[in-house]
């Protein structure tokens, strides 16, 4: 089988032809990695699983994003060769590896989880599977920063400094619907984070590996909040009178801010 | 030659790997104020924690409460075959509870029981349901947990970078050595105490369910500056990895599958796990199948499935029914948790909620929906039981100042680690490795490091660029060969003797390998210099196994295929001398403390 592989690095690059001999049920990480021991060495690729659990194998297959472990080659056209590029909205490291640091810069802006206290008498808390599942969705990002490489606010307009991504939006929103978190993270999430600059064309949650419905589940209930708390008087009114219901999340940050 | 330059770092803690060990000994450190250097060959939180999936092994009792910290203990040491360090099994046992408590704290969120604690799922040698869990991906939950809660932390991290040397003067470690892979560039981090928490030695084998990542470097890194290393021979391989496609074969099938119904049969659709029940199991395992699924479905009165025996004899029995001609058409065995439909309406979505990754990993890399079909299983390298021998309570090597806590380091587990006992042990000696690392800092200084050692390091490093061998790939991939082939699941002295013969001709491969390009983020190299570590572990997972002339645990013999009382008295312990050969001692087992053998009795 062909394939054509971006080698380079931030100075530039160019797609060079490669071929391998292709087995069944192969992947196309296997064929890198394969091309990588056969005939070039220095071909340089992050991975960790080969399993779809650890997000390292993110690059653009055909110029669509995806996993590199997790995409059969005998789902791509046969008779094409394989066109293997990094993600394009993060600098060139080198080849397939790309500068993901921003990420990782932006993950430690947002405000850390906050539980409130303990309320059973082992100092435990007592929360229903019902309560939890909403979040573990949230929770089953693997971060391999797909859905940051296709949002167009960061790869077309480079909004980094002004908006956190898809990526930080569902974090987000996995810590303010945490039953137990206290913290407020509106404030922030309509400016430094930039809520308002997603206008929803979901090709972030089209890619997301592990399913996360980002769009819907996620950044538009956010989206709700951040319009309730700071454009809606009545909503807010609401909230501060609702707010005397116990264990509700506003009258914990009331009684203790 | 002129030597490239290095920058340098100074901290009070160094900690080596980011996986549920070394994270949670950063936060524990950090918290003690101390100044705290992280360092991983990957991204943070992609480290084999990530991978794990069934779940977390803690006596906290919610599902069923007549379980408590002794029973864990007595159910860990019977597991290990009495050859672990009791102390070790006695603080796990205490404190794994807390620890997992502690992560909800972070903001972990575990799946619940009806009335809203962490739920708990049975798991194989676990005489109750035990291990806490979200879905099959828990280690997903418990290294992003850690992970964020860290990032707050007064932690430096050091990503893609990857340790070669550790650094000793004065007969203790001073600090460690080695590069950064996107630029290639040089990196020394002085350092009060240093902790190990690099995993395991899975990339030895061919056939593995470890990443890329598992080169043994923790054990190497120790070895070479005198440190003991304990228990080699003890090797636990899984007894469910994916056997097709080939490109898939390894990756692994998790124990939950069992834990949640799932049942082993051959070729004849024939249930072989109940033809050969274990002695020390007997009195514990289910006379007949429907038992078995009175078991799993949390019938207190029932007995476990034999599927849920430990680990090592349910891979013996897979291997012998392969070996024997009653396998799948891959060379497996049938993995079939779809026959639960029998007994659940709505099994589909069941088994979806509950395994929704295995789910998916089958039905994308093997075209197998599971919730129809069977899986073909076969054993895969998963686990090193042995590794760097510590003090129990402070986690301390045998050389001063060096800490090892998680799969590196031995003792917890014995002949044999029971699934979910890992991710605890992170957790409980993460803990104490970040805690008495950062004391032994405290009551020390900055050790002087010495540039020759230094500047060899990188020479060593540096060698492959100037030959004209064959390539680093081709060598390990010979070697992982020959490690599947000599030193595997059922071992002979003949075929380890001849391990050892064909190491050394690997030995003199390696030294010739080749590296092309520069030093910027180039796999080549990094393999080339991972290499000399999976050889230098290899060796010593060979002479190890060639000792124990019985099969205990995971370590199994052809030619003593049974247990031998002589052997189960004394740990094998190697360790360099100072001039650098390999001494082998018979260490005596310490005599367990007799509460704690009340406990052992009171528990047969
Ligand atoms: C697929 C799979 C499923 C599993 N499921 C379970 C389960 O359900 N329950 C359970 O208890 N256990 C399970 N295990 C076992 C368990 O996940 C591992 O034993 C455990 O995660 C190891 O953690 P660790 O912190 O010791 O090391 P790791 O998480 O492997 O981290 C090692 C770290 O060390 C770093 N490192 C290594 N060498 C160097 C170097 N030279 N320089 C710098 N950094 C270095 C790595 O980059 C990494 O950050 C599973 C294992 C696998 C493979
Ligand atoms: S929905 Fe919003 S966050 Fe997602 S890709 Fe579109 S603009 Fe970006
Ligand atoms: S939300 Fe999905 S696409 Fe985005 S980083 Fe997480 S797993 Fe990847
Ligand atoms: S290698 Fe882990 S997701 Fe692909």
């Amino acid at each position: 089988m062909q394939f054509r592989i971006w080698r380079g690095d931030k100075s530039g690059g160019d797609f060079i032809p490669y071929e391998t001999e292709v087995t069944e049920g192969m992947v196309v990480l296997d064929a890198v990695h394969q091309i990588q021991a056969e005939s070039a060495n220095d071909l340089a690729v992050r991975w960790n699983c080969k399993a779809g659990k650890c997000g390292s194998c993110s690059a653009e297959i055909n110029g669509h994003p995806k996993l590199m472990c997790m995409t059969k080659l005998s789902d791509l056209p046969p008779d094409e060769p394989v066109k293997i590029e990094p993600m394009r909205s993060f600098p060139s490291i080198r080849d397939l590896v790309t500068d993901v640091s921003w990420n990782f810069r932006v993950k430690k802006q947002i405000k850390q989880f906050k539980p409130r206290k303990p309320d059973a008498d082992d100092g435990t808390w007592r929360i229903q599977q019902g309560e939890v599942e909403r979040v573990q969705e949230f929770r089953k990002c693997i971060e391999c920063f797909l859905c940051q490489d296709v949002c167009h606010v960061l790869r077309e307009h480079h909004l980094h400094d002004q908006f956190i991504g898809p990526r930080y939006l569902v974090y987000t929103a996995s810590l303010e619907m945490h039953p137990l978190d206290t913290e407020d993270r509106l404030a922030e999430l309509k400016q430094a984070h930039g809520i308002g600059f997603c206008n929803i064309t979901k090709c972030c949650t089209s890619v997301c590996p592990e399913d996360i419905t980002i769009t819907d589940n996620a950044i538009i209930p956010l989206k709700e909040r951040v319009v309730d708390e700071f454009y809606d008087p009545i909503v807010k009114i609401y909230r501060k009178l609702t707010s005397l219901v116990p264990g509700s999340k506003a009258q914990v940050r009331d009684s203790s801010g | 030659m002129a030597l490239p330059e290095f920058e340098t770092f100074e901290y009070d803690v160094i900690i080596i790997g980011a996986g549920g060990a070394g994270l949670r000994a950063a936060v524990e450190a950090a918290n003690a104020d101390v100044s705290v250097g992280l360092i991983c060959k990957s991204l943070l939180g992609k480290a084999h924690t990530v991978m794990a999936e069934g779940g977390i092994a803690a006596a906290m009792a919610n599902s069923d409460e007549r379980d408590n910290w002794k029973v864990h203990f007595a159910d860990t040491m019977r597991g290990g075959q009495y050859m672990n360090n009791w102390r070790m099994a006695e603080l796990h046992a205490k404190e794994a509870p807390m620890r997992v408590h502690e992560l909800e704290a972070w903001g972990a969120l575990f799946d619940r029981t009806t009335d809203g604690r962490i739920m708990q799922r049975n798991f194989g040698g676990h005489r109750y349901p035990r291990l806490a869990h979200v879905g099959d991906r828990t280690g997903l939950e418990m290294i992003r947990t850690l992970q964020d809660h860290s990032i707050h932390q007064q932690i430096d991290v050091h990503m893609e970078c990857t340790i070669t040397t550790l650094l000793k003067s004065d007969g203790r470690v001073v600090g460690a050595f080695g590069y950064e892979r996107e630029r290639g560039r040089f990196r020394l981090f002085k350092a009060k105490a240093v902790v190990l928490a690099t995993g395991g030695v899975g990339r030895a084998y061919k056939i593995t369910s470890n990443s890329w990542e598992y080169t043994a470097d923790g054990q190497a890194l120790a070895f070479n500056i005198g440190a003991e290393l304990k228990d080699m021979e003890f090797l636990q391989f899984h007894p469910t990895g994916m056997v097709w496609p080939p490109s898939v074969r390894g990756i692994l099938v998790t124990e939950s599958v069992r834990g949640e119904g799932g049942v082993l049969l051959n070729k004849d659709k024939k249930r072989f796990m109940f033809d050969d029940i274990p002695e020390l199991y007997k009195t514990q395992t289910a006379d007949n199948e429907e038992e078995g699924w009175r078991y799993v479905t949390g019938d207190p009165n029932a007995k476990r499935p034999p599927e849920l025996l430990t680990r090592d004899h349910v891979a013996r029995c897979i291997t012998r029914e392969i070996r024997e001609g009653r396998g799948s058409p891959h060379g497996g065995v049938y993995l079939d948790i779809a026959w639960i439909k029998e007994k659940l309406s709505n099994s589909d979505e069941h088994i979806r909620k509950k395994l929704p990754s295995m789910y998916h990993q089958f039905k994308q890399l093997a075209g197998i929906d599971i919730t129809k079909e069977a899986m073909e299983v076969g054993p895969t390298t998963h686990y090193m039981m042995g590794g760097i021998n510590v003090d129990a309570d402070s986690q301390m090597a045998t050389v001063p100042g060096l800490f090892a806590a998680g799969e590196c380091a031995a003792g917890l587990h014995g002949a044999n680690r029971l699934g979910g006992n890992s991710l605890s042990d992170l957790l409980v000696f993460g803990k104490r490795a970040g805690e008495y690392a950062a004391k032994f800092a405290r009551d020390h200084s900055h050790g002087d490091v010495d540039n020759d050692a230094v500047q060899k390091a990188i020479e060593q490093t540096l060698i492959p660029f100037g030959n004209t061998g064959e390539s680093p790939f081709h060598v390990q991939h010979d070697l992982q060969d020959m490690m599947q082939r000599l030193v595997g699941i059922t071992r002979t002295e003949g075929e380890m003797q001849q391990a050892l013969v064909e190491l050394g001709r690997l030995d003199e491969r390696a030294k010739s390998v080749s590296v092309t390009g520069h030093r910027e983020y180039n796999p080549a190299w990094h393999t080339s210099v991972d290499l000399l570590n999976l050889l230098n572990i290899s060796r010593i997972i060979a002479t190890c196994a060639i000792e124990r002339k019985e099969s205990r645990g995971a370590h199994f013999r052809e030619d003593y295929s049974q247990k031998d009382a002589e052997y189960g008295k004394f740990n094998l312990v190697v360790r360099k001398d100072e001039s650098g050969n390999m001494i082998m001692e018979r260490r005596p087992v310490q005599p367990m403390r007799s509460d704690l053998q009340e406990i052992i009795e009171s528990q047969r």
